[in-house]
């Protein structure tokens, strides 16, 4: 049984508390701590993103393994309004919110695989993963 | 709140004990703000030694407070950015573009005792 967290993200205070569980997970994989730092980082931006858009979510954080190399899941979920271009909200500085539009693509940027499947009316769901070195 | 202000001479310095929430980053933006022109203070440090990650939105208060200073006639340093947030903040593409930075307190006390030296009004 490979572990596996959960973490309700309701409000702004739910951000730090997920960035928290993440790294505690990530440190107990054996990632670095400037790996640690980059999946905090991409945590703390993608639920915001719930906070923000959608008001409520979840993250599950796992453990993943693809036969040679450990690693750390991080799917997103969220029953809010849904993205309607997803491509121009990858775009970096672009932000309906007031914020600096660096959130999507950043998470992207310092995680190794990112997905996104969002549609206006179906929610938004984010998977993203980092391996260890 | 796990911010605290103190007052030394003409600087502020906020020394942040724990993460931070959203909500409280803007609380420490509103109380800087205020306290600068109550103290007439000429200089504002935020000390970040203690949080283990900086995100687009504790970049953007950061922003927030170091212009909001210079509108209010102080400069702002932040100081104490560890290296992996630094390196992080890199990787995401985030920046504190024509900020003043220190390494440490002690530094960022000198840096705006230099400025200071200097004439405040010459920056």
């Amino acid at each position: 049984m490979q572990d596996e967290a959960q973490v309700a993200v309701e409000s702004e205070s739910d951000i730090v508390t997920a960035r928290q569980r993440v790294r505690a997970m990530a440190a107990a994989l054996g990632f670095s701590s400037t790996d640690q730092t980059l999946i905090a980082l991409a945590v703390s931006e993608i639920a915001r993103n719930i906070v923000s858009y959608a008001t409520r979510g979840l993250i599950t954080l796992s453990e993943v393994d693809d036969g040679g190399r450990a690693g750390i899941l991080i799917v997103a979920h969220d029953d809010g309004p849904g993205i309607a271009d997803v491509e121009l909200a990858m775009r970096d500085g672009y932000s309906t919110a007031r914020s600096l539009g660096m959130g999507l693509p950043g998470a992207k940027r310092v995680t190794d695989e990112f997905e996104i499947d969002s549609a206006p009316g179906h929610g938004t769901t984010i998977r993203m993963t980092k391996w260890r070195p | 709140m796990a911010a605290t202000i103190l007052k030394q001479g003409k600087v502020l310095i906020a020394s942040i004990q724990a993460a931070l929430s959203d909500r409280e980053l803007i609380e420490l933006r509103d109380a800087f703000a205020d306290r600068v022109g109550r103290f007439r203070s000429h200089g504002v440090i935020v000390d970040v030694t203690a949080l283990d990650v900086l995100d687009s939105f504790a970049t953007r208060t950061l922003r927030d407070i170091a212009y909001t200073a210079k509108l209010r006639g102080a400069t702002a340093v932040v100081v104490g950015i560890q290296p992996e947030v630094a390196f992080a903040m890199v990787q995401l593409g985030l920046s504190l573009d024509g900020i003043a930075t220190a390494l440490d307190l002690e530094e960022g006390m000198a840096l705006l005792a230099a400025i200071e030296e200097d004439g405040p009004r010459a920056r």
